[in-house]
């Protein structure tokens, strides 16, 4: 297997007397799919922030971009290696429109140094072309999208940079089952330019509709690493929970066996 | 706004078109087709300036019925002048309102404004162009000192502006000393403000002006966005929009000049109105603006420097108010200790309002000061030409500033059912 364009190894934090993450390897490559899974508390929240910059790594670990040892210290070493994170409050400005939101901070500009509205909104066609992404008009404020539309275009803002290695947390949390699809689609077209994708949700239907691999944390530990084609549901649950014995596991013998069973555990 | 999609594809070495979406409603090139397109947004809550120039029309028609003086060239000339001072505070509380925040400091930062451009000009005999320099400084440091402790120390801008209501207003009683009024020269530098009108060739040339850079860059515009393929302006509608910018403006100036001609404070505070206008809408730093008004914290995360403009904006705001209480000792020839202390500070933010500016940050436009001004100072102008009292003024206007916040309440739901964002 190729070099993978982002690898953690033995990564802890520390917050005061609690560890949340301890001795934590990740890896994600080209045009993967990796979910990050993990019951409540189990870490994938401060692992993300390690990746994007908000809290920095205890040292002891390394990160690896490409094979060479990095140091993520901030958001904007973060965002200059080329990772680009979208977190659940998609932090879009309700008041302008899509192409303002998708420039934001970040405006073409031509002489006499005004913004190049045109340029702008050309560049923003392609962009949500190349994602097969069609909304009526750009020029309409965010506020008038659906939970879907607006999700989409956080993740193709964060598109505009260039980005090697995205990570999307919780994308489809809020989301109704056809916009559900839509950004699964959008995420699917992500791993196929070649962008490593990090898919933190707690939804095993959508990891399983696009993973590839399945990482899964446990009270701030590795619980393991699936390939999702060969493994089954259970072994993930129970890797989530920690025991084959788990209220989902009893839940479905419950609910599969043909007679109620009789007897309590 | 409507658009139309290039449907000749033939016309010239086009660029790829992208083919229309079938759920964007067009507008027909047509009155009939406006007229849609109007009434469509309308009902969503997109009311534009359309409300505040009914009653600007219903205003003059009462008033002019009562009192056949108030639509006299002279009558309207001297609206503009009286205009100018609250106006342009109105366009800076309006900065502030853009980011949803408040300033009640202006009245008093324009009182001070005054009183040090007086004590400069007349006790230290500092040239006047200089001492209006120093007083517009003097407002500028002010506004950063509040932006400084709202946005870096926390306090909120509500609290700060009000410590600045009190605080500047002793600064400005202290500076007046025992004198209680000081009086300007009434033919200087400070006085020319006010008393300045242009000869009608400079009028119509600034007219002409105005147009044909509007048209030449609608025009250049929107031949771009048809040779990139994005929706585009079809020419018949630039004729409109032109036609109905040409009608005020060239009407404007035709009954200014009946009288003395357009007189210089007009001009300082309409030319202020439009280069924040152009500041707001076709700058970064205008983007900015709206988008920390919007939402401070995608702001942040889009590398904003949301500290820098809340700063910024409260030194707007000051500098211009600080203008404006140095037009308000040009008309008078004189300032005194109470200069701004009356009701400039409400004027200034009932105007905004009424002109169109949200409350709630991020939604509005700098022709609000304007619209906004012009609806309080005719209101103001009529009054007493029927010799009515301040007291009933200050009832019409509040009745007219309710109006007009209903009529945002109402269009806020307008533009939530019709999903078009609440504030």
């Amino acid at each position: 297997m190729s070099t993978p364009v982002l690898e953690l190894s033995g990564i802890s934090k520390t917050f005061g007397a609690v560890r949340a993450l301890s001795d934590v390897d990740f890896q994600v490559g080209e045009g993967e799919v990796v979910a990050l899974l993990g019951d409540n508390g189990a870490g994938k929240s401060t692992l993300v922030k390690v990746i994007s910059g908000a809290h920095p790594a205890d040292s002891g670990g390394t990160i690896r971009w490409d094979g060479r040892p990095v140091s993520i210290n901030s958001p904007s070493d973060s965002q200059k290696l080329g990772i680009a994170t979208i977190y659940q409050d998609l932090a879009l400005c309700d008041n302008l429109d899509i192409v303002a939101n998708l420039f934001l901070g970040n405006e073409s500009l031509h002489f006499p140094g005004t913004l190049d509205e045109v340029e702008m909104e050309s560049r923003a066609m392609e962009l949500l072309d190349s994602l097969s992404v069609r909304i009526p008009s750009l020029r309409v404020p965010v506020a008038s999208l659906s939970g879907g539309q607006r999700q989409i275009i956080a993740i193709a803002r964060s598109l505009l940079g260039q980005p090697r290695v995205v990570m999307l947390d919780e994308p489809t949390a809020a989301l109704g089952v056809a916009q559900t699809a839509q950004v699964l689609d959008l995420i699917e077209r992500l791993r196929d330019q070649g962008h490593g994708v990090v898919l933190i949700s707690h939804n095993m239907a959508d990891v399983r509709a696009v993973a590839d691999r399945a990482v899964v944390l446990r009270l701030g530990r590795n619980a393991g690493d699936f390939p999702i084609a060969e493994t089954s549901y259970e072994e993930i649950v129970a890797a989530i929970t920690g025991a084959a014995d788990n209220p989902v596991s009893r839940r479905s013998e419950r609910t599969a066996s043909p007679v109620p069973a009789t007897e309590d555990k | 706004m409507t658009q139309q999609i290039d449907a000749s594809k033939a016309e010239g070495a086009a660029a790829p078109q992208a083919p229309r979406d079938p759920r964007l409603l067009t507008t027909v090139a047509s009155p009939k087709g406006w007229l849609q397109a109007a009434r469509r947004n309308l009902r969503g809550g997109e009311l534009g300036p359309f409300p505040v120039i009914i009653g600007l029309v219903l205003i003059a028609i009462v008033f002019q019925s009562l009192n056949d003086r108030f639509l006299s060239p002279q009558n309207l000339s001297n609206l503009t002048v009286q205009i100018a001072a609250i106006g342009l505070m109105t366009a800076g509380v309006l900065m502030v309102l853009l980011l949803g925040e408040i300033d009640l400091s202006i009245g008093s930062v324009a009182g001070l404004s005054a009183a040090v451009l007086a004590v400069l000009a007349v006790k230290q005999g500092m040239p006047e162009w200089l001492a209006i320099l120093a007083a517009i400084a003097v407002g500028l440091l002010i506004g950063l000192l509040h932006g400084v402790v709202f946005a870096k120390v926390g306090v909120p801008a509500f609290v700060v502006t009000l410590a600045g209501l009190l605080g500047w207003q002793g600064v400005h009683l202290y500076l007046m000393g025992s004198d209680g009024t000081i009086n300007t020269s009434p033919n200087g530098a400070i006085a020319m403000l006010t008393q300045t009108y242009f000869v009608p060739v400079v009028g119509w040339g600034l007219a002409a002006l105005a147009i044909g850079l509007y048209v030449v860059s609608v025009l250049t515009a929107e031949r771009r966005r048809r040779s990139s393929g994005l929706p585009y302006k079809p020419p018949a509608e630039i004729l409109l929009r032109t036609a109905l910018l040409a009608l005020p403006i060239l009407g404007g100036v035709w009954v200014l000049n009946q009288y003395k001609g357009v007189p210089l404070a007009f001009l300082i505070f309409l030319g202020t109105v439009v280069v924040l206008d152009l500041v707001l809408r076709k700058t970064r730093y205008g983007r900015m603006v709206y988008a920390v008004g919007g939402n401070a914290e995608a702001a942040r995360r889009a590398g904003i420097q949301v500290d820098m403009v809340r700063i910024s904006v409260f030194g707007i705001a000051s500098a211009l108010a600080a203008l404006g209480g140095i037009l308000l000792v040009s008309r008078n020839f004189a300032a005194s200790v109470s200069t701004g202390d009356g009701a400039e500070l409400m004027m200034a933010i009932a105007a905004a309002v009424i002109g169109g500016t949200s409350l709630f940050g991020g939604r509005g436009n700098a022709y609000s000061a304007l619209l906004g001004g012009l609806v309080l100072g005719a209101i103001t102008s009529g009054l007493l030409l029927l010799q009515m009292d301040t007291s009933v003024r200050f009832m019409i206007t509040a009745a007219v500033l309710l109006v007009a916040v209903v009529m945002d309440a109402a269009s806020r739901r307008g533009r939530k059912t019709h999903a078009r964002g609440g504030a």
